[in-house]
């Protein structure tokens, strides 16, 4: 064999090697989500059942059903849970992209004063665990009436978030070199409209990013939820899974088909924000 | 089109001053160059011009109006920058477009406004292409387009050709001044390039540490440098230089050599002088050109260390004064190392400077 050939046949193989490690991989990664939808559609006894079933035997929506027949008939009240996670996760979303954005451009562009102790003092609110401050959160709350309000809610998620998109929108307006936004105030902008009309786009697949860790951050948030919330007029969806806890029983069923209501808005979200979040959208603008 | 007009201008950054009050006039339609070596406040003083820096003193005069404060969007120029600075985002014909976009103009003026800039820099297949899939050379006319679009009072450019390759570069650099030919606008071109300065500009700024070291046309700053700086930084090979003492009849150089007084200085006796003559009047015989009047033409005998042929002419490396002189070989034929040539200094195209001060000594 020549050597053309080998290096070919090389070639081949080690493309069907990755192509069945990605294949494992991503088996892995996807298995607990597949359990998770079919668990939702197959009884208790399945789902308990040692050792485990692995085909399932009967497929039903009762669990779906049932969820969203009213309080009493095995009901939670999904659509409030469901309205509340929506206007918090959302409005906290909205509200740390545009601190995010803000900051993000401040530490990007500007010179001030103690910037790196600003930036580390940042940095270091995410080292604290959420779950720590629950308790001094819970007192404050409590003292100041924000218990089981959504204003609470989106408060807390703010403050969990803006550090982080802070911190991912910076490295991104900072790949945006500085003449462009110079070029466009040249051409007739105002700095306001440099922004929004050259650095802001450029920078889009990180603001992007941001958002969608800012929303799924404070959708699947349960821990300070689970503290904060009371009702129905702030429970969120990851808290409405305690619903299927009864003193002595769990409803997995149920739990599971909660758990693919809260799963679905993400996916449509992060398939929609995903074409943004293409990369490499600087390369152009300068010589190289 | 118009006047531009710089007094007393000044920067700051902190402490450190980068520009040192210059003044400078540039006529309606005129094209000046500026130059000088890296860190000298080029960048600057254009960015104060185009308003992207603030001015900590003097003033910035665009035609009859005072501009120190205005936003660059309000003072009516554009400037093509070093990297180019195109907008990723968008087509080379959105590029050209923008400024107009941005201006409010309808789709149809903008259009063939565009069309036009195209046409002048033969970019019209390229239209709809984005930035990335430009080469270098394109992405210069690209940019120039932008800026000429706009049709500015004063075009300022910053390097514009420095990251292309030399024959882009000297294509580019004929295009600009066709260019210039026909829109007759007034430019301020930034480069430390000085082929591009003296082929292109009709009068030339050197600058130094933050000051104008001499303002003149491309003839004046090569043929009467005011200081020794402009001397050594202006011509390619650089002037040769060495220090000297005046006596009564001329120089004499620390090894004991003694040379006739250049024509045209009349330097009292005793004073310490650099002397400097460029590669051109130091030629072996027969291989070089006398200057008009040719009179002072002094002879003498000569060891080669080096040479460097490029062609068309070699360069001769030789000891004079203690100091390794460049000389200029036209018409060359091969000369191997060691070999005494017979050489001849033109000294009517010779230069004095005073040696502290470094200003020239002419008609002193
Ligand atoms: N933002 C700044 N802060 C402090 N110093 C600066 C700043 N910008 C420029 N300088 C200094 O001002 C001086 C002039 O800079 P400038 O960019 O005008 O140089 P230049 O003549 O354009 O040089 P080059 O040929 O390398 O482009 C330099 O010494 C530089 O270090
Ligand atoms: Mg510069």
């Amino acid at each position: 064999m020549d050597e053309n050939a080998t290096a070919r046949l090389k070639k081949t193989a080690s493309n069907w090697t990755l192509n069945v490690a990605l294949f494992v991989a991503m088996a892995i990664i996807c298995l607990p989500g597949l359990w998770i939808v079919l668990n939702s559609l197959r009884p208790t006894v399945e789902i308990m059942a040692k050792p485990p079933i692995w085909i399932p035997q009967s497929l039903s929506f009762d669990a779906y059903v049932a969820m969203f027949s009213g309080i009493g008939e095995g009901g939670i009240p999904v659509i409030s849970y469901f309205r509340n996670s929506v206007i918090i996760a959302v409005t906290s979303t909205i509200i740390s992209l545009a601190i995010g954005m803000s900051g993000g451009y401040a530490f990007a562009r500007y010179r001030f004063k103690g910037k790196g102790g600003w930036f580390l003092g940042l940095m270091l609110t995410r080292a604290v665990p959420g779950i720590a401050l629950s308790l001094p959160l819970f007192f404050l709350y409590a003292r100041v009436g924000l218990i089981d309000t959504h204003a609470g809610m989106i408060l807390a998620y703010t403050a969990l978030n803006v550090p982080f998109t802070i911190w991912l929108i910076d490295g991104f307006f900072r790949q945006v070199p500085r003449d462009l936004a110079e070029a466009a105030q040249i051409d007739g902008c105002t700095r306001w409209q440099a922004f929004w009309q050259v650095e802001f786009p450029l920078a889009r697949p990180g603001i992007a990013s941001a958002g969608i860790f800012a929303f799924l951050t404070s959708w699947n948030e349960f821990a300070l939820a689970s503290q904060l919330t009371r009702s129905t007029d702030s429970k969120t969806l990851p808290v409405g899974l305690l619903d299927y806890t009864a003193e002595f029983t769990i409803d997995w069923r149920g739990m599971c088909a909660l758990a693919v209501v809260m799963i679905i808005p993400a996916l449509i979200l992060t398939y929609a924000v995903q074409k943004h979040l293409v990369s490499g959208l600087t390369t152009g603008a300068i010589k190289g | 089109m118009a006047t531009l007009t710089l007094s007393q201008l000044d920067k700051n950054y902190g402490a450190f001053h980068a520009v040192k009050g210059i003044d400078l006039d540039v006529a309606d339609g005129e094209f000046v160059a500026l130059v000088g070596p890296s860190g000298c406040g080029k960048s600057t003083t254009l960015r104060m011009i185009a308003g992207l820096e603030d001015i900590t003193g003097g003033d910035i005069r665009i035609g009859d109006r005072v501009v120190n404060d205005l936003a660059p969007r309000a003072r009516n120029i554009s400037m093509v920058f070093q990297s180019y600075a195109l907008y990723p985002h968008m087509t080379v014909g959105e590029n050209m477009g923008f400024t107009l976009k941005i201006a409010g103009r309808d789709k149809a003026e903008i259009d063939a406004a565009v069309a036009e800039a195209a046409r002048a820099l033969e970019i019209t297949q390229l239209l709809d292409r984005r930035p990335a899939q430009l080469s270098g050379g394109q992405r210069q006319r690209v940019a120039m387009g932008r800026a000429i679009v706009r049709d500015p009072d004063v075009f300022l450019f910053d390097e514009p050709l420095s990251n292309l390759d030399a024959k882009l570069r000297g294509q580019m650099r004929t295009e600009i001044k066709q260019l210039h030919a026909r829109l007759k606008a007034t430019v301020v071109y930034v480069t430390h390039d000085q082929v591009e300065a003296m082929t292109l500009a009709d009068r030339i700024v050197i600058m130094k540490d933050g000051n104008i070291e001499q303002v003149g046309t491309p003839d004046e700053v090569f043929n009467q440098p005011a200081s020794q700086f402009v001397a050594g930084f202006i011509g390619s090979p650089p002037m040769n230089m060495a220090d000297a003492v005046t006596t009564a009849t001329g120089l004499r150089f620390a090894n004991g050599l003694e040379l006739p007084m250049p024509p045209g200085f009349n330097v009292a006796e005793g004073r310490k002088v650099v002397f400097g003559l460029r590669p051109d009047d130091l030629y072996p015989e027969g291989h070089g050109i006398h200057s008009e009047g040719g009179h002072a033409v002094t002879t003498m005998d000569l060891t080669v260390d080096l040479s460097e042929p490029l062609g068309n002419e070699t360069l001769l490396f030789v000891d004079l004064a203690d100091k390794r002189f460049t000389g200029r070989m036209l018409n060359p034929r091969r000369v191997t190392p060691g070999e005494v040539m017979t050489f001849h200094l033109d000294l009517s195209n010779a230069h004095l400077f005073d040696a502290d001060s470094g200003l020239s000594l002419r008609g002193a």
